[in-house]
């Protein structure tokens, strides 16, 4: 597929290479020629230097003959503008950055129809939205949700004390009354899609299937206490910062606040009103156990520093905060966050990578494959595809355990009439089924190549 | 530094150069020739060879640096022209090795100096190998092992970057792959039109293919000992034209695709590139006209001349080593200039010449004006500052190497002119000099030594210098 991005900052920088991984012929537009010289030497890209709003840019660019037009750049007027002028010239599918608040009021259903968006990215809202979901099940260390909400993935780590070590999966699943599946293993590195027989050890990673409904019940039978977090304090009034109060006052939580500058502090104040705020530096240990951190239910750090956030972070963890979230920048903090002994780690641009990441998958797969949504789990090394059960598939009605399924693939769920199944070796595909299946290291294009 | 994946891909080129033998192969067996079997020994031995070796690398890790493009393509070449000997060695037409290197060296630079006083009684598959290896060395090997392979490594930028001539180096799509595919393409098709033509002049098919080729690659190698001289005026006109073509930027012929004529008639390096070439016919034709005592005649030996030498082609229908000075001096300037970059041609390239003048003259203006602001533009767009540093560096290493080089060949103790113009011929890989490596003679007047050197002379002018000198650097192989 043909994909334009313009703005090669940070998070434009993250979908170019994620979706350069994908195999999608990409032309970048940045007006900074450092920039430009630096994405020519490490992406097999084209690099164009200019303004990525103009028609004589994206003209070069090939904006008449492209798929998909992604504007990340800082200004959300210019994204609009980038992204009108593309869709008149003909590229069916564009996608803006658009931050403001002010944008993203009652106006907005109104502009993304006229200006012809077909999605609209707010990286901050987005992330502010993945951290409520995480701070909802704090034992997880990451939860994905698929098929509108109805099911989840939940990645923890199994502990030394938990009841579940050494019990084959099959047995497990006999003696757990909620339905689940243990669907990846990460274990020293290594990526497993367990079968029956497999068990779980401890300091492993798992990712567990379950219906949203059931999962905190599920948890509490894998040893992880799962209390509702009450109180949060965040570090850094950021945009983020600001949706993620927004979100935790209205299901009731306590927020407290803490930053350095006045000026934020008394803005924050102002247009939060249930939140506590507190003027003061969040480096300071002294304050923060003064604050009350020693009470607090979750810790999140999400100042503009990766160093300041992970050191905060550590000291929390020290301090038994049940739950920490560090907010990074850098890739390669990303990576260590496990050796650094933290507990969630979020990245707002690859969780805007990822998001784009599967948008171009849903595009692509109207064209060529037959994925109707797919998911990057466990940090990009495995997947989740959802496939629907189309009458063109011959093994509708037959139970699991008569199909042959490539042992590389696990079936995960099926969702029937809204009702949301996981599945056992009885169960059966019906036609008009979604299907979510897991893979480890490819990508599965058709749901009769690795069944049959 | 990735040794590995350098390796592995110097083994792969091997491999493809097997291949690629199988054309001169199956011409020696049209022919029912002996070097038939030679070609095969070499296949069967490089390829085995190279794929044995390959087994045991590993290139597990993709990771692929500006440093490694470099240092793949210097290696590449190299081996491709030690293999590209063996069947010259094996048949026994040029029994010394140093000879038959020179020779294949000669032809993937595409420069076509020889040393063999005889064409002619060369075998036809030996000689079809030596145009080949012009086509072949013409638009680059490891660019159409690019166009050809799966993904290499994850920054093909940096091979392409290394192997295609000229200061900025600009991909016409996305991918670096589909911009080697398209280059080879349009290369391929002007081949086949140029093949067609010289058919419709009378040439047999072998002829008109190695002319081609020769002219593709802007390399020069022919299949008689008077070059092109005794082929007829179309012949000769055809071929003028055709090397013209090839000189020009291959990324123009893509915008002509895409229907953008505008663009391309616009462009600085094309109109300076013909503005050359017709000024110095012109001169040249004025100069040589009481010679020939005929105009169409002087035009057509005018043009053939600059066209050959300007696109560092080679051929020649004149002995312009007995032309006036002028024109000698022309040709000598011409040698120098070198084609479009982005071509198939040598030279310094027509695009670095421009950007030199411009700076230079920036550099005045500011003398005469020291506050003044000055911005190099080029092709419409403005020149990053890198970029015209790097072309006043590049020239700079040029002179310092054309020197280098001069010295170590003037040991053999020939003439001044022989020296100097055989040291051009071969760094700007035209072919043909002046005096005793006139278009008439062949290099074969040379020791070992000085072959060498010119071999080595022809590897720098193709690869434009900086692959080979890494190369030669210590520092490029510690270890820290």
């Amino acid at each position: 597929m043909k994909v334009i991005i313009s703005g090669c900052g940070t998070i434009g920088t993250a979908i170019l290479s994620s979706l350069i991984k994908e195999k999608h012929e990409i032309v970048a537009i940045d007006v900074n020629p450092q920039i430009i010289a630096d994405i020519t030497n490490r992406f097999d890209v084209l690099a164009i230097c200019g303004n990525g709003a103009s028609y004589d840019v994206l003209e070069t660019a090939g904006a008449k003959t492209a798929d998909l037009f992604i504007s990340v750049t800082s200004s959300d007027e210019y994204n609009m503008i980038a992204c009108f002028v593309a869709k008149k010239m003909g590229t069916p599918n564009t996608v803006a950055r658009i931050r403001n608040s002010e944008y993203n009021g009652s106006s907005f259903e109104f502009v993304k129809n006229e200006l012809g968006l077909s999605v609209t990215v707010n990286p901050e809202l987005l992330t502010a939205q993945t951290l409520f979901n995480i701070l909802n099940l704090p034992s997880a260390t990451n939860v994905e949700t698929f098929s509108a909400n109805e099911m989840e993935m939940i990645e923890i780590v199994v502990k030394e004390d938990s009841k579940v070590l050494d019990i084959p999966l099959y047995e497990l699943r006999k003696k757990i009354p909620h339905k689940f599946l243990v669907c990846l293993v990460e274990r020293e590195d290594k990526t497993y899609i367990p079968n029956g027989s497999f068990t779980i050890k401890a300091g492993d990673k798992i990712g567990i299937f379950a219906s949203k409904s059931d999962a905190p019940e599920i948890l509490k039978q894998f040893g992880l206490t799962q209390k509702r977090v009450k109180s949060v304090m965040i570090i850094g009034a950021s945009k983020i910062a600001y949706y993620l109060t927004k979100i935790l006052l209205e299901s009731k939580s306590s927020v407290k606040i803490i930053d350095k500058n006045e000026q934020k502090c008394l803005q924050f104040s102002e247009q939060l009103d249930r939140a506590t705020v507190v003027n003061g530096d969040g480096m300071n240990q002294d304050l923060l156990t003064e604050e009350g951190i020693l009470d607090t239910d979750a810790f999140v750090a999400l100042t503009g520093k990766d160093e300041d956030n992970v050191i905060m972070s550590m000291f929390a963890k020290n301090k038994s905060v049940p739950k920490t979230i560090t907010k990074v920048k850098r890739e390669e903090i990303f990576s260590l966050s496990e050796e650094l002994g933290l507990d969630t780690v979020i990245s707002p641009r690859y969780l805007v990578a990822d998001l784009l990441v599967s948008y171009a998958r849903a595009l692509e797969s109207s064209k060529n494959s037959k994925i109707e949504t797919l998911y990057s789990l466990f940090g990009g090394i495995a997947e989740a595809a959802e496939f629907k059960i189309l009458h063109s598939f011959k093994h509708a009605n037959v139970p699991l355990k008569d199909l042959k399924i490539d042992s590389e693939v696990l079936v995960a769920g099926i969702i029937r009439n809204q009702e949301t199944i996981i599945p056992c070796g009885e169960d059966v595909f019906r036609i008009g089924d979604k299907v979510i299946i897991i893979t480890a290291g490819k990508t599965v294009h058709d749901l009769s190549d690795v069944i049959g | 530094m990735n040794y590995k994946l350098i390796f592995s891909t110097v083994l792969k080129v091997i491999k493809i150069e097997a291949f690629l033998m199988l054309v001169p192969l199956l011409t020696s067996l049209i022919y029912k020739e002996n070097c038939f079997y030679s070609f095969l020994i070499t296949i069967v031995v490089s390829f085995t060879v190279a794929h044995v070796i390959q087994k045991f690398i590993k290139d597990d890790n993709k990771h692929f640096y500006a440093k490694d493009g470099l240092i793949t393509v210097a290696l590449t070449w190299i081996a491709v022209s030690l293999i590209g000997a063996i069947p010259f060695v094996i048949s026994g037409e040029i029994p010394s090795f140093i000879d038959a290197f020179f020779e294949t060296v000669s032809g993937f630079t595409t420069t076509g100096a020889s040393i063999l006083s005889d064409v002619e009684s060369l075998s036809k598959g030996l000689l079809m190998w030596r145009s080949f290896s012009h086509f072949i060395g013409g638009m680059g090997v490891l660019v159409f092992i690019m166009a050809i392979t799966r993904k290499t490594n994850d920054r093909p930028i940096h091979i392409l970057r290394a192997e295609m001539p000229g200061p900025i180096v600009s991909k016409l799509v996305p991918r670096a792959k589909d911009t080697a595919k398209i280059l080879y393409l349009i290369y391929i098709a002007i081949t086949i039109v140029l093949t067609v033509m010289l058919l419709f002049g009378g040439m047999d098919l072998f002829e008109s293919l190695t002319h081609a080729f020769g002219a593709a690659g802007t390399g020069g190698f022919g299949t008689k000992n008077d070059s092109i001289a005794s082929y007829s005026p179309y012949i000769q006109w055809t071929l003028a034209i055709g090397m013209l073509l090839f000189g020009v930027n291959f990324n123009l012929y893509y915008l002509l695709l895409l229907k953008k004529v505008g663009v391309v008639l616009k462009s600085t390096e094309l109109r300076t590139y013909f503005i050359i070439v017709l000024s110095s016919i012109a001169i040249i034709t004025f100069n040589i006209y009481p010679l020939y005592n005929n105009f169409a005649n002087a035009i057509r030996s005018a043009t053939f001349q600059t066209s050959s030498i300007m696109t560092t082609t080679g051929y020649s229908t004149a002995d312009f080593n007995a032309w006036p000075t002028l024109s000698k001096v022309v040709l000598f300037m011409l040698m120098f200039i070198g084609g479009c970059a982005g071509s198939t041609a040598g030279g310094l390239k027509v695009s670095r010449i421009i950007i030199a003048f411009k700076k230079i003259k920036a550099e005045l203006k500011k003398l005469l004006y020291p506050n003044t602001v000055s911005v190099i533009k080029f092709e419409g767009e403005k020149l990053d500052e890198s970029v015209s540093n790097g072309v006043g560096t590049y020239v700079i290493i040029y002179f310092i190497c054309f020197a280098i080089l001069t010295i170590l060949v003037s040991f053999n103790g020939l003439s001044f002119e022989t020296t100097i113009s055989s040291v051009s011929a071969c760094f700007n890989n035209i072919g043909p000099g002046f005096d005793l490596v006139g278009p008439m003679s062949n290099y074969s007047v040379f020791n070992g030594f000085s072959k060498v050197v010119l071999s080595i002379a022809m590897l720098l002018g193709r690869l434009e210098i900086y692959p080979l000198l890494l190369l030669m650097i210590p520092t490029t192989w510690k270890r820290k």
